[in-house]
């Protein structure tokens, strides 16, 4: 079991290696002169001779393996830069934001969750009744609805016309409950529909039947035994998804006013601050690997069948 | 048995009508300079915000434009675009992937830890930093979307190739003297066309919403051309007015994107391929 941990924590350190050279590299390809787009974002007109010299300051100027080596000596120490924009360390301003980003998502991962795993699991024991159809429909419709246009929805019923929720902003409890809502509708669509093909695979097997035929209260069957393991592949999905729900942050945090890391990635966008940019599509990817390594090893303790010996094989 | 049957027939049935509700939508894509009332850009304050009336079916926006004309034209940037990137990504994931899986050896290797190392990021999030890059505007968003998607194809098809390869049908064609030619049209594309087929579907309704919400951040389409993400953008400062305005372009987001993924999981179950979540 150490072992099998040991080797999966190995296996991310070349996907992480990978990830730092794929954001390096996305500066050197791109038709963006960092020292241009710096000058520009401050307001100073470019020169040939200001362009040399920030150049320089950038380290631009040196040959590319060097540049890569500093720049990972840098992300290893959360040294993201300064923005062009503030000149402030970039670091300094994403932990400003991040807390925001982070009671967001976790806030739509739990709604998600509560609401999905009764409705997955009622849609499995009553296959093909009233109440699976309309569960079909819910995830037909969470699955196909832009996030964006299901926020003005919510806005203009329940703050417009009924005046329940604040329009937009963060502060109390009631601002978290529309933006959490239309991130979860599109988790709760995937959810629901996973943990009702999973229950339905576990009822077909034969330790069911065995705990049936022992006389076992069909509840405890359940929920000691079908839900238990059934959940195993949802929690695969929610690392999976974990790209999503980032995503949808972006859009959430543009539609609600809410002051996340997801706006300020925007803003960088339209500012062209490059080194925001960029670390937010390197701690983007930080997240989605981390997420899958805690996912893999709650997976471990919790589905006795996956192999502690080492093998990555499942 | 009967079961099976009646499933079989209701998938079949399922997407026959889908693809009846995208074929009008395409067509409508495509007619779209024809069949509308009136110029999508054209400019008319004195009709803003004017509720529907016989010449104006479905009233006019902020600007005066014809509501109407505005979002048949923004199907075709929708559905064409989509479309585009669709093949465009299948088309150098195809080539990249059988080629890779054909070579196998140190190339093979090079380009799949390539391909794992972009899947290591979330995609619409590599999408945006590209876009960031590369700037606002259509063709940057269209480009980066392919720049990212045909890894995925490429995984596929490598796979497909792998396993193809030592299938014992193509050994059986191989001895029985058929020509590559005949192997590739017989039992290659038959098997391939199925997962291709379900893929795209649901692949492009996810590029439409992934292209409306660029637009909709403003990075996508700029204005004044029509599309229905930046409708809904232009359409939000108009909220407690004139809801209609962000609620038209919105609707047909939702069916179009609920056609293709019906569509798709109906031809999955169709022809038993497992979609990919």
């Amino acid at each position: 079991m150490g072992s099998y941990i040991g080797k999966r924590l190995l296996a991310v350190i070349p996907i992480f290696l990978f990830a730092t050279l794929l954001t390096f590299l996305l500066i050197h390809v791109s038709p963006v002169d960092p020292a241009e787009a710096y000058l520009t974002a401050a307001h100073i007109q470019p020169t040939d001779e200001l362009l040399a010299q920030k150049r320089h300051e950038f380290g631009l100027d040196r040959p590319l393996i060097v540049q890569y080596t500093q720049t990972l000596m840098k992300m290893c120490r959360l040294d993201f830069g300064t923005s062009y924009v503030s000149n402030e360390p970039v670091w300094q301003e994403v932990a400003l934001r991040m807390p925001a980003t982070i009671q967001l998502a976790f806030s739509s991962i739990c709604l998600a969750v509560f609401i999905s795993v009764p409705i997955g699991f009622l849609a499995a024991l009553y296959k093909n009744s009233v109440f699976d159809h309309l569960s079909r429909l819910l995830a037909y419709f969470g699955a196909s609805i832009p996030q964006f246009w299901l926020g003005y929805l919510l806005i203009y019923f329940f703050s417009v016309k009924l005046d329940l929720f604040p329009v937009q902003g963060r502060g109390s409890l009631a601002h978290l409950v529309l933006p959490s809502i239309t991130l979860a509708l599109g988790l709760i669509a995937i959810y629901s529909r996973l943990l009702r093909a999973s229950v339905l695979e576990q009822l077909q097997e034969p330790y069911v039947l065995y705990a049936r035929t022992r006389g076992i209260k069909e509840k405890l069957i359940m929920s000691k035994h079908v839900l238990k393991i059934a959940i195993s592949p949802m929690l695969t999905g929610l690392g999976m998804n974990m790209g999503k729900l980032l995503a949808g942050t972006i859009i959430v945090e543009e539609v609600f006013s809410w002051p996340g890391f997801g706006r300020y990635f925007i803003e960088a966008i339209f500012n062209r601050d490059i080194p925001v940019i960029q670390s937010y599509v390197f701690l983007a990817a930080c997240l989605f690997i981390v997420c899958n390594l805690i996912v893999d090893l709650l997976q471990m303790f919790m589905d006795p069948r996956i192999s502690w010996k080492g093998s990555t094989d499942h | 048995m009967i079961a099976s049957i009646r499933t079989g027939l209701r998938s079949q049935k399922t997407a026959a009508v889908c693809s009846v509700i995208l074929f009008v939508l395409f067509s409508i894509a495509i007619l779209a300079p024809w069949i509308s009332p009136h110029d999508p850009v054209e400019v008319n304050l004195a009709l803003k915000l004017q509720s529907p009336t016989w010449d104006y079916p479905l009233g006019n926006d902020h600007l005066g434009r014809c509501n109407l004309s505005r979002l048949l034209h923004g199907a075709q940037v929708s559905l064409g675009f989509a479309s585009l990137i669709f093949i465009s990504s299948l088309l150098i994931g195809l080539l990249i992937g059988t080629f890779s899986g054909y070579k196998g050896g140190a190339i093979d290797l090079v380009l799949m830890r390539f391909c794992e190392g972009v899947m290591a990021f979330p995609t619409l999030v590599l999408v945006l930093g590209l876009v960031g890059l590369l700037g606002p505007g259509l063709p940057q968003v269209v480009l980066a979307m392919v720049m990212v998607q045909w890894v995925y194809y490429a995984r596929m098809f490598r796979g497909m190739v792998l396993s193809l390869k030592e299938r014992n049908f193509i050994t059986a064609a191989r001895i029985s003297g058929s020509s590559h030619w005949t192997i590739i049209r017989r039992h290659i594309i038959p098997n391939v066309l199925p997962p291709i087929i379900v893929m795209g579907t649901l692949e492009i309704g996810w590029a439409i919403m992934d292209i409306a919400a660029m637009s909709f951040l403003g990075l996508g389409i700029q204005p004044p051309s029509p599309e229905w993400g930046s409708m809904i953008h232009e359409g939000k400062s108009y909220i407690r007015s004139n809801p209609e305005l962000m609620l038209y372009p919105g609707i047909m987001i939702l069916i179009v994107v609920i056609t293709f993924n019906v569509l798709g999981e109906a031809l999955s179950e169709r022809f038993g391929v497992k979609r990919r979540y």
